[in-house]
């Protein structure tokens, strides 16, 4: 009875595994840029079936959204701009005398370390701090209470990041040359509320179940970068996305401002403004 | 524990091709592979323990926004690259026609 419910689970790990792989090959080997990031993209959404078979999915919702979704925006964005250059694919491996010896030795450290690591890990002890942190979701009463210097920090480095990228100016090429369709822009118009409300049910949910002010975040970026596709916002899309983002963000934060110490975290406006900003001062 | 496997698996091709890619959004793609063996790796280990470790999904949380902080910066670099010998006098990259 017990090989009956196994096998089909073992079977689709080993399937999703190669699959994985092939597109992990394809990405960083494949013939052609436009190519392999599709294959990255599919990549990630395949590597949130993996989160999800790994009992992570916080992960799983985080990997669709910001690695899949904005990555994959990222990359195509960036390759509409880029000068194909003679990329036929990889090159015969260079300095291997250098890099295989190297990454032998830090894959074995990882192994060592991932070895060492003590064996209850701190499950125990969120469990029974979780009635204090105020929220059901353990994942994110680790996020926004229990380490909440973690995520400040990480908030400083897409600060830094977006510093970094505002400092580079404004780039030779914009983003959507034309727009040939009047549906796009009507497309992005009608769906970018959609994309609030997702986020913000998202936030909502993060308290007692998979989701949070990452997801949020993403879901809200991802609906920014929508806008910014479609020609929404063409012409001067850092300063007219900011004006809407600024008053759709406040729209969705003002009615949960006071009291809870999850909607008044600091890290969480930020992190929905930061992204949509970053993405759209790379245009 | 198959997850482990691939997790080596996967940063074995991100690492080479990392470093024998010759296009600079290849060693991009890589990176990211790269990163996400890593994370595949240390919730793979995290998986083993009984209850549920919270703090590793955490700390891929975390990882996740800051590699693609990394991404974003990189590639905005690399749109205002030009690739050699494809310049206009004043430097600036030729349109594609």
């Amino acid at each position: 009875m017990g090989a009956v419910t196994i096998w089909p689970a073992a079977v689709f790990d080993g399937l999703l595994a190669l699959a994985l792989l092939w597109l992990a090959w394809q990405a960083t080997h494949g013939a052609g840029l436009f190519r392999s990031v599709v294959s990255f993209i599919v990549f990630g959404l395949l590597m949130a079936l993996a989160w999800v078979r790994l009992e992570a999915p916080d992960i799983a919702l985080a990997e669709a959204a910001i690695g899949a979704g904005v990555t994959g925006a990222l990359l195509l964005s960036a390759l509409g701009r880029l000068e194909y250059s003679d990329d036929r694919g990889a090159s015969a491996p260079r300095e291997w005398w250098l890099w295989v010896p190297a990454g032998l030795a830090v894959l074995g450290l990882l192994a060592v370390v991932a070895w060492q690591l003590p064996t209850p890990g701190l499950g125990e002890h969120v469990d029974s701090a979780l009635a204090r942190s105020g929220v059901d979701n353990p994942v994110t009463a680790v996020l926004l209470n229990f380490r909440a210097f973690d995520t400040l920090l990480e908030v400083g480095v897409l600060l830094l990041a977006a510093i970094v990228l505002w400092s580079f100016g404004a780039v030779a090429r914009p983003l959507v040359p034309a727009v040939p369709s009047p549906a796009l822009p009507a497309l992005g118009r009608l769906l970018f509320p959609v994309f609030v409300l997702l986020s913000v049910y998202l936030l909502w949910r993060g308290s007692h179940a998979p989701g949070g002010a990452f997801q949020a975040g993403a879901v809200l970026g991802a609906g920014g970068i929508l806008m910014l596709l479609s020609g929404r916002a063409r012409g001067c899309p850092a300063r007219f996305l900011g004006v809407a983002f600024y008053r759709w963000v406040w729209l969705v934060w003002w009615p949960w401002r006071p009291g809870r110490p999850l909607w008044g975290s600091v890290s969480l406006p930020i992190l929905s403004l930061g992204q949509p900003r970053r993405s759209c001062c790379l245009s | 524990m198959m997850y482990m496997v691939l997790a080596g698996a996967l940063f074995g091709i991100g690492l080479s091709g990392l470093f024998s890619a010759r296009h600079p959004l290849r060693k991009v793609l890589s990176l990211n592979v790269l990163s996400a063996s890593v994370f595949l790796l240390l919730v793979a280990v995290a998986r083993q323990s009984e209850p549920l470790d919270a703090v590793p999904h955490a700390i891929v949380l975390t990882g996740i926004v800051v590699t693609v902080s990394t991404t974003a910066v990189a590639l905005a670099l690399l749109v205002r690259l030009p690739i050699r010998g494809r310049q206009d006098a004043a430097g600036r990259p030729k349109e594609r026609p």
